[in-house]
């Protein structure tokens, strides 16, 4: 009887060992439906019996099941519904100039993002209420209060808050925002079965689950809230966006200083979403030090300001 | 000799596992509804092709994020890293590439769940949310050349596109 390796494997024959191998750079490599062929080629060929390769692809499957599993058309479908959830609550805000100037500086912006191009691309809208708040939706459509716009003294304070609301964007926030129940649950659903129309049960199953995570994403936006972590992250691609742009990224604190003077903790808008002002002025201020904004050329000034008259 | 003949099968499937992933690295999928194909590594460059959701690229050359590709009806050109996904994409319920690949997990994922009939049923559930506007957003789109002469004229930088 001579000494075997002390390891998962310990009394494994080489070539099951060698298969798991195999096996383990596949799933590593995020390969799943690899796995699934290798799987079944392993117990097939007698090196792995048919229960452990159906342990291994159910290890495979439950790794799938994450939002990165959502597929930019279905995170499309859900963002253009969690902004029809949102304009529900606030209203458009009909002014043909200034939403068209908010489109050209917001798309502009994204393209210097992370992730310029997404399935349905960035689309921006002015929302006719007092409140000073913005949301973004997933996979890019993003809608900033009236009063948001107000508190802005420039394109670049502007832009600022564009550029959070994109880093909301890239980073999937709002995908992230779907309880994790509620994903494994649609995820089931949508691999039941493939490549056929669903009708009747399946239907009206898929789309509880899809009223489950669009009631999550506005829940969290409008209500709750992210985590502290996450503003930051947005205001950390924020900072990247502005730079790249040729924006000031202090413009993002001068921004910042004026919500903090409207600061009102659990108060209605940004208040009861997001972290106290100084806080995230704290944390931009130690990746671009202290120093102020620097004046915004006269041009960016003149046209936020003809384009934003009467907002 | 039984226990060689495993090592043989068990050694193909490493070969399979690894060749199907560096495979899968070279050739991606176009995940926008409608992506662009460019002479120039830039947005600024002339779109030589369009490209559609699900369309497979080989990867020529990459100059991070941009990646100079070949289309699926052989055009060259660079594309946005950001529009490209190393998953394969089916295409919608009942189209030719869905039904041919209805037995593989990934493409079966992809051509299932919300899309429009989930939203139809959606809309049809929920009579209070309106999606006029939404619709209306999506065509709000800025021209290349209306961003181009908004970054010159602002004294930014122009658009090359994800320099992080």
């Amino acid at each position: 009887m001579t000494a075997r390796p002390r390891s998962a494997f310990a009394g494994a024959r080489p070539a099951a060992f060698a298969a798991a191998a195999a096996l383990a750079a596949a799933l590593a490599a995020g390969c799943t439906s690899v796995t699934r062929v290798v799987t079944t080629a392993g117990a097939a060929a007698g090196v792995i019996t048919p229960e452990q390769a159906e342990s291994i692809n159910k290890s495979a499957a439950a790794i799938e099941k994450s939002y990165e599993d959502i597929t930019p058309e279905q995170e499309y479908y859900i963002g253009r519904a969690v902004a029809a959830t949102v304009l529900v609550t606030y209203a458009p805000y009909d002014a043909p100039a200034a939403n068209e100037y908010l489109n050209l500086l917001g798309q502009t912006l994204s393209l210097f993002g992370a992730a310029p191009e997404t399935f349905g691309g960035y689309h921006f809208i002015l929302l006719d209420t007092e409140e000073i708040n913005a949301f973004s939706a997933p996979g890019g459509l993003v809608m900033i209060s009236r009063g948001m716009v107000r508190l802005c003294g420039s394109e670049d304070e502007l832009a600022a808050v564009l550029a959070h609301e994109i880093g909301h964007v890239e980073n999937q926030h709002g995908l992230r925002a779907i309880k994790k129940g509620r994903l494994t649950s649609a995820v089931m659903t949508m691999l039941a079965e493939g490549g056929k129309s669903f009708g009747g049960a399946e239907l009206a199953q898929l789309t509880e689950a899809f009223e489950n995570c669009i009631g999550d994403i506005a829940g969290t936006l409008m209500n709750s809230g992210y985590a502290r972590a996450t503003e930051y992250e947005a205001d950390a691609s924020a900072l990247a966006i502005l730079r790249s742009a040729g924006y000031d990224p202090a413009a993002l604190v001068g921004m910042l200083r004026e919500m903090q003077k409207r600061w009102v903790p659990n108060g209605p808008g940004f208040g009861r979403t997001h972290p106290e002002p100084s806080d995230r002025i704290a944390e931009i201020q130690a990746q671009i030090g202290a120093a102020p904004a620097a004046a915004a050329p006269s041009v960016r000034v003149a046209r936020f300001k003809e384009k934003m008259r009467g907002v | 000799m039984r226990s060689r003949m495993r090592w043989r099968a068990s050694l193909a499937l490493a070969a399979l596992a690894a060749g199907a992933c560096t495979a899968g690295a070279a050739t991606m999928s176009v995940q926008v509804k409608s992506g662009q194909l460019r002479a120039t590594p830039s947005f600024l460059g002339r779109v030589v092709a369009p490209l559609s959701y699900g369309d497979r690229v080989e990867i020529l050359e990459t100059k991070n994020p941009w990646m100079r590709v070949a289309g699926p009806r052989g055009q060259r050109g660079w594309v946005h890293g950001s529009a490209l996904t190393e998953k394969k994409i089916a295409m919608a319920s009942g189209s030719r590439d869905a039904q041919t690949g209805a037995s593989s997990d990934e493409l079966a994922l992809a051509s299932k769940g919300f899309n429009s009939d989930v939203e139809a049923d959606f809309k049809a559930k929920h009579r209070n949310v309106d999606f006029t506007w939404v619709d209306r957003m999506e065509k709000w789109k800025a021209a290349p050349e209306a961003m181009q002469a908004f970054l010159k004229d602002g004294g930014l930088k122009p658009a090359e596109g994800g320099a992080r």
